[in-house]
């Protein structure tokens, strides 16, 4: 799958210029934390990485092949559970994989006890809390044992301990050895939790730095822009 | 009137043979056609739902079109297939159960099918993208969907049972009202009653009402259990 390459991406809906000659080239290990203004493209970027939308143009390679690689997963911002038991939705995934039984509910409990859901197995998945739904879908990617997990926002509505526990269970995962990219609007847990920082803006990446090294010394006006406006609301509202 | 009223509770109290064969008939053949069609319309409906090929629009359209089907018009298909000088004219199904099965599934799965199609291309819009990121083959996704819609499903289910007990149309011209073979509540209600048989017409119609409310209140209960279960 790795190196993936994005060279030259332009993505442009009804005519409007979303991503405008984005290049970003992607290597094996890490956790990197895309950040950007509101309608920078963020989520289009995963979508795209994770072959669910096609770039209008430029061309994206996985390892040389221009079809997705297998063993990506995506976790949206707002994750779809059906109408079933956490255990189902966990081992929803794993599906295509066409594994045996044994091991696909071998690897279900298993990645339900490291988000915490072992003992809500049997309960009703859209019953959960928003911090335990994050949790299961999660489960439900890990689970799959993806080489490159793609997170959208993935504690934007939680409340602080809810975030930690995320950030907790992302942090494991990449100890798994799975490649990382998410996207946040907390820029306290881009620096806890990334390896690096890419920042989108103006459809294109103008920014890619180690996450200290970018909040200490942006190299562009636009990030520290960017940095200065999203601090101070931050800090009024404790997160 | 009354007479007729109190000749029907009458046939009801005592489980009249006759009364209990026909009922008893109507529900065999009732269930073995909404168990076919439950096999075949509901995978139909969400494949229809879910896959995207050319003439789509066109096969929605006619399945809309054909839940409406005219029984009759059912029954006498199936009649010139099955008649002695038709197709399967030598399997000698014509006037019996298994005739009546064929002809009804005939008539229910496009119910069954289109009203599938309904429920689960509201649930595929939703989820779609999320199940294309897990690289879902179209058999995945109609499993899922079928399975995450399960409890509206019943109402397609309990349709096509509804219009399997209460269609006469199809099960006169393949199974011809034969009496302790063939006969069933309808047949024998549109039947009878021009031979002036009321209280068996009337005791009939009373055990389809009732049924037919019993199997809507189940529907209902069901459905709430549901909800509240699973949100
Ligand atoms: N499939 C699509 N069709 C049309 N416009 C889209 C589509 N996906 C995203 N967009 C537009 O692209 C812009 C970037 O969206 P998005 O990637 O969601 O931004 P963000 O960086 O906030 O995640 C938005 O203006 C959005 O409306
Ligand atoms: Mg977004």
């Amino acid at each position: 799958m790795f190196p993936i390459r994005l060279a030259n991406i332009h993505f442009t809906p009804g005519g409007r210029s979303v991503l405008a000659g984005l290049d970003l080239d992607i290597e094996a290990d890490g956790i990197t934390v895309v950040l950007g203004p509101n309608g920078a493209g963020k989520t289009v970027l995963l979508r795209m990485l994770a072959g669910l939308q096609a770039p209008d143009g430029g061309e994206i390679r996985w390892n040389g092949d221009s079809r997705p690689a297998a063993g990506i997963a995506m976790v949206f911002q707002h994750p779809l559970l059906l109408r079933s038991s956490v255990f189902h939705n966990a081992a929803l995934g794993l599906k295509p994989l066409r594994l045996n039984r044994a091991e696909a509910q071998q690897r279900t409990r298993q990645a339900l006890e490291r988000v915490g859901l072992a003992h809500r197995g049997e309960d009703s998945a859209r019953l959960l809390s928003g911090g335990e739904r994050q949790r299961l879908a999660l489960a439900r990617a890990w689970a799959m044992r993806p080489q490159l997990l793609l997170l959208d926002e993935p504690t934007a509505a939680l409340d602080p301990s809810a975030t930690e526990a995320v950030e907790c269970i992302v942090r494991e995962i990449r100890t798994d050895g799975t490649r990382i990219l998410m996207t946040t609007h907390n820029l306290g847990q881009a620096l806890r939790i990334s390896d690096e920082i890419v920042f989108l803006s103006s459809g294109r990446v103008i920014e890619r730095a180690p996450a200290e090294r970018f909040f200490a010394r942006p190299q562009t006006a636009d990030a520290k822009l960017f940095i200065q406006g999203e601090l101070p609301w931050r800090i009024a509202f404790g997160d | 009137m009354l007479d007729t009223l109190r000749e029907a509770l009458s046939l009801l109290g005592h489980l009249d043979n006759q009364v209990v064969a026909i009922v008893w008939l109507s529900f065999k053949v009732g269930i073995a056609t909404v168990t076919l069609a439950t096999l075949i319309g509901l995978p139909l409906g969400a494949l229809i739902a879910v896959a995207s090929f050319p003439g789509r629009g066109a096969a929605t359209v006619f399945l809309n079109g054909m839940m409406g089907l005219p029984s009759v018009v059912v029954g006498v298909v199936v009649y010139l297939f099955l008649s002695r000088s038709g197709p399967f004219g030598d399997l000698g199904l014509l006037y019996s159960p298994p005739a009546m099965i064929l002809a009804q599934t005939v008539l229910v799965v496009p119910l069954m099918a289109a009203l599938t199609r309904q429920i689960v291309e509201d649930a595929w819009r939703e989820y779609a993208t999320e199940f294309r990121s897990m690289r879902f083959s179209l058999r995945d996704s109609v499993a899922a969907l079928l399975y995450d819609c399960r409890y509206s499903l019943v109402v397609a289910v309990l349709a096509g049972m509804g219009r399997s007990l209460s269609e006469v149309g199809a099960v006169m011209i393949v199974g011809g009202n034969v009496e302790g073979y063939t006969r069933v509540m309808t047949t024998a209600i549109a039947l009878e009653t021009a031979k002036g048989d009321l209280p068996l017409s009337l005791a009939l119609g009373m055990v389809l009402l009732t049924v037919v409310l019993l199997l809507n209140t189940a529907a209902y209960r069901l459905r709430q259990w549901a909800m509240r279960k699973y949100g």
